[in-house]
């Protein structure tokens, strides 16, 4: 929901699907599993049409064909999109056209708690049902996460409150490794406060960055020189991280603007004119005019870096499948690794619909292959999980410490620690931090006793799950001793290809996670410096 | 100085001790740039963790946090504090939906209606997704465009004061949903969608209030989509009636 | 379709109240706007007795229609009047809302469709009162 910029695919007679796999390998900063690239980008255009035969509204171009657009760290046109709330409308057509079946049944407010897992294999998973307060099971022969990403661990976040990375917190618990999980990408454009995300697009458009001096100052950073028109992956439309890290810079010189949040910069797209904003950026528009109080076509718009997306999640390989028997997983919940260590604006929608399409044939094809699980076995290992959610959070007693106390204490850490300049020291701290507000959630209070409806417990809950992600991201960081992609130490400000061309892979302990590594897989593009 | 602080009278329902709904004030910090929501996870968060409400995005796309303000449907991230302040401001679940817990309404009647406008693309053949997209030009998809901004966010039915007087009524979102794909060039489900769309919980209900428009808070203007639909429909049954070579 | 409901005997039904048109002045308006043909259609009852008088003779016609002239009937035919003419301006405002006009990819204003039609009423309501004043004369 928060991504509203588009969908990339190749689309266009000047473009080609080793250009689509370039840029993306390119603004992974060389950790992206290139066979997984491969197999994206060439599944890409085929998934964008079906979703268009679905319904989705995609813009068009005067002859009707689905129109594309310019994205950062993109060599070519090739982001499709339905005016800016691309995500929006992906999601509506699929909703929409899922109600036309009704073998799919949705357990709507039923939430998650763990994985049943059985003799190394999933057999289903728990949930706790909001209208009655029981705890459910949901018998699968197979499972598939796809509970979105983990950003609200962090204070500022253009993430929904719900993506509390439960999935990946599940599937961690159930021993899965979570892969990659230092690298956390920070949108450079997010309005001060609230976080709310101002689309990648505003820029793909012809917006300009400009400090308190109404300076464009990605000029002096190596994106330069600066045009009138957007350059592929120059200026404003270069990678994400690249951009969040030249704000930080401005902010050390002191050139930064200075408000009630925090620095800010400004996003100016007064040159664009009323109607082009109008008609390409009228969600924009509409939410700086609500939450700022301006409108763009006449003031620029105040922005800073918030924490956006997560490049690492449950590792997967390229059909979406866990180590663990019939356990899945796709989009931001997984990695698998197809955004190494950065993502490129508007493959992250692509890659739910590549992954989650290939996510849905594995996991069907196994699933029939796989006898129904056994209610008996599934009712003993329920009952576990029953009295385990009783003791800590239905029945709960006493206690101490508020939920919004540990998570804000939590989100401060992270920020510290896990933000977008990173040191040994810092990050220390944060691992130390979790780990003692690890030890301080067992004495939360919960004051709501009822079992309709009740948001206490699974805030809890998802505090919880947040708890184990963010301590996967603190660890993994602190192992990683080089910078790449979005992971920036100024300890180890370098690349390091010989030690760390490799994924890091968090597996859950009693004490935290243990770190180890898998190497990456190269096909056909060798690692070389990342320049724009 | 002290600090500023606004009230909040908020539902509450309990389910499992209360046989009907009450109140309750909060008095919590008054910020200028807060929105209703930031009032309510305040309370939540420091002062009553019991209170249930959904929420999600905060930004007005989600359509989770519909409620009535002062006793008009709003969306609680898009409701700033500043425009009640300082009065006391009441807030209360959706009117005409069925009351689960605290600001927390039944939405399982929604969810029923939407569906049974058939919202997907109707198609007497698939087109092979090798062949590539249905053309549509620019002004075939503003044509529907707008009807497509739906975030389901109910506030239109809390509005409805037939809805709230004939709860059968198919009502203003899933009308215009329907509306919408009649609409869209690439759909040829028009004929499947009439029955629901004609039957006397439907169109013919709606005796064009108009607050459902006033309060939709995309623009949606579902009541110009219902009245269209009567419009259209008629004119196919008097085709129907007068040239009935002419059907397709 | 969704597999989890809520349970029916724990929901509150909320009631709507009998003076739910009080509660917002645009459900008031509309009421009223409701309520204006049930004038109307009063107005015309009673002009159509007047039109049935002509059975008995011009005077017939003549004394019914100056029955008319009390105070009570010209407020009555005042209270119709300001009825038929709210009626008629929230009827153009629902034209603006049912008949889009398009040109080329632009919509016509809604405030442009209902000033067209009020100026087309005033039209041709001048045309009427001109050819009455002219076949008077």
């Amino acid at each position: 929901m928060s991504a509203e910029g588009g969908t990339a695919a190749v689309m266009r007679e000047n473009d080609s699907l080793d250009l689509h796999a370039k840029d993306t390998i390119f603004g992974a900063d060389f950790l992206a599993d290139q066979d997984a690239v491969e197999t994206f980008v060439k599944e890409a255009p085929g998934e964008v049409v079906q979703l268009e035969h679905w319904g989705c509204p995609w813009s068009r171009d005067p002859d009707g064909r689905v129109s594309v657009r310019s994205f950062g760290g993109m060599t070519a046109d090739r982001t499709l999109f339905a005016a800016d709330k691309t995500g929006f409308h992906l999601l509506h057509a699929l909703f929409q056209t899922s109600l036309k079946y009704d073998k799919i049944v949705r357990y709507d407010e039923c939430f998650l708690t763990s994985l049943l897992v059985d003799d190394g294999r999933v057999r289903g998973v728990t949930a706790l049902n909001l209208y009655t307060g029981q705890v459910e099971v949901i018998a699968g022969k197979a499972v598939i996460l796809c509970t979105g990403g983990g950003g609200r661990v962090f204070p500022f976040t253009t993430n929904a409150a719900i993506k509390t990375g439960d999935g990946m917190a599940i599937a961690y618990r159930a021993g899965v490794p979570l892969k990659d999980m230092e690298f956390v990408q920070y949108h450079p454009t997010g309005l001060p406060g609230t976080g709310i995300l101002i689309t990648e697009a505003s820029r793909g458009e012809g917006g300009w960055l400009k400090n308190k001096d109404g300076y464009r100052y990605l000029q002096d950073y190596g994106l330069g020189p600066p045009t009138d028109k957007p350059t592929h992956r120059k200026m404003e439309l270069g990678p994400r991280d690249i951009l969040s890290r030249c704000h930080m810079q401005e902010y050390s010189k002191g050139r930064t603007f200075e408000g009630p949040y925090g620095h800010y910069v400004h996003l100016d797209l007064r040159h664009l004119g009323e109607e082009v904003i109008n008609k390409r950026l009228p969600f924009v528009r509409e939410l700086v005019h609500k939450y700022v109080g301006i409108d763009p076509v006449y003031e620029p718009i105040p922005v800073r870096p918030v924490v956006h997306y997560m490049m690492g999640g449950v590792s997967t390989d390229i059909n979406a499948r866990t180590p663990v028997e019939g356990l899945y997983a796709a989009g931001e919940t997984a990695c698998v690794s197809l955004n190494g260590a950065n993502r490129l604006g508007s493959n992250s929608l692509t890659e739910l619909l590549v992954f989650g399409s290939r996510a849905g044939r594995s996991a069907a094809e196994y699933a029939r292959s796989q006898p129904a699980p056994q209610s008996a076995r599934l009712s003993t290992l329920a009952a576990d999980e029953q009295r385990r959610l009783d003791r800590q959070f239905l029945r709960k007693e006493g206690g101490r410490e508020r939920i919004a106390t540990i998570r804000q204490e939590m989100q401060k850490a992270m920020e510290e620690g896990a933000g977008i300049y990173r040191d040994e020291e810092k990050m220390q701290k944060t691992c130390m931090i979790l780990r003692s507000l690890r030890e301080r959630f067992n004495d939360i209070i919960i004051e709501d006793r009822g079992s309709i409806f009740n948001t206490e417990v699974t805030s809890a809950l998802e505090l919880d799950f947040m708890l184990d992600v963010a301590e996967a991201i603190a660890n993994s960081a602190l192992k990683r001793k080089e910078s790449r992609g979005s992971h920036t130490r100024t300890d180890f400000p370098k690349r390091d290809d010989e030690n760390f061309l490799k994924h890091s892979l968090a597996h859950r302990t009693a004490d935290g996670p243990r770190i180890e590594y898998l190497p990456v897989t190269i096909t056909r593009w060798q690692p070389e410096e990342r320049k724009y | 100085m002290a600090e500023p602080t606004v009230t909040l009278n908020v539902t509450r329902y309990r389910p499992e001790q209360d046989r009907a709904p009450t109140n309750q004030r909060y008095t919590i910090p008054y910020k200028n740039d807060w929105v209703v929501l930031d009032a309510l996870n305040h309370i939540k968060d420091q002062m009553d963790g019991t209170l249930s409400y959904r929420w999600s995005c905060r930004m007005g796309v989600c359509g989770s946090c519909g409620m009535m303000v002062n006793g008009v449907p709003k969306l609680t991230c898009a409701a700033f504090l500043r425009d009640y302040y300082p009065q006391e401001i009441r807030v209360e679940p959706l009117v005409n939906f069925p009351i689960i817990r605290d600001l927390v309404i039944d939405m399982s009647d929604f969810l029923d209606k939407l569906k049974s406008v058939k919202p997907w693309i109707i198609r007497k053949e698939e087109k092979p997704v090798s062949q590539g997209e249905y053309r549509q030009t620019p002004a075939e998809l503003e044509a529907y465009k707008q009807f497509t901004q739906c975030i389901n966010c109910m506030l239109c039915y809390a509005a409805c004061p037939v809805y709230g007087l004939e709860p059968e009524f198919l009502g203003p979102a899933a009308i215009a949903l329907g509306y919408r794909y009649n609409l869209d060039s690439r759909d040829q489900g028009r004929d499947q969608r009439q029955g629901v769309l004609m039957s006397h919980d439907a169109i013919w209900q709606c005796t064009f209030v108009g607050e459902c428009s006033v309060v939709c808070p995309k623009d949606v203007d579902p009541a110009a989509a219902i009245q269209r639909t009567k419009v259209d429909t008629t004119k196919e049954w008097f085709q129907s009636v007068l040239l009935p070579w002419g059907q397709k | 379709m969704s597999g989890t409901r809520p349970d029916k005997s724990k929901l509150y039904y909320q009631k709507v109240s009998a003076t739910w048109w009080l509660k917002k002045p645009s459900y008031l308006l509309f009421m009223l706007r409701e309520l204006s043909s049930v004038f109307i259609a009063l107005f015309l009852v009673i002009y159509l007795i007047q039109l049935s008088q002509l059975i008995d003779g011009p005077q017939a016609y003549v004394s019914f229609a100056q029955k008319l002239s009390s105070p009570g009937w010209i407020l009555f035919h005042l209270v119709v009047l300001a009825f038929a003419l709210y009626h008629s301006f929230t009827w153009f405002k629902s034209t603006a809302v049912i008949l889009p006009i398009r040109i080329g990819e632009r919509l016509l204003p809604r405030e442009m469709i209902i000033a067209l039609n009020i100026g087309a009423w005033v039209l041709v309501s001048l045309v009427i009162l001109f050819l009455f004043l002219a076949l008077k004369g």
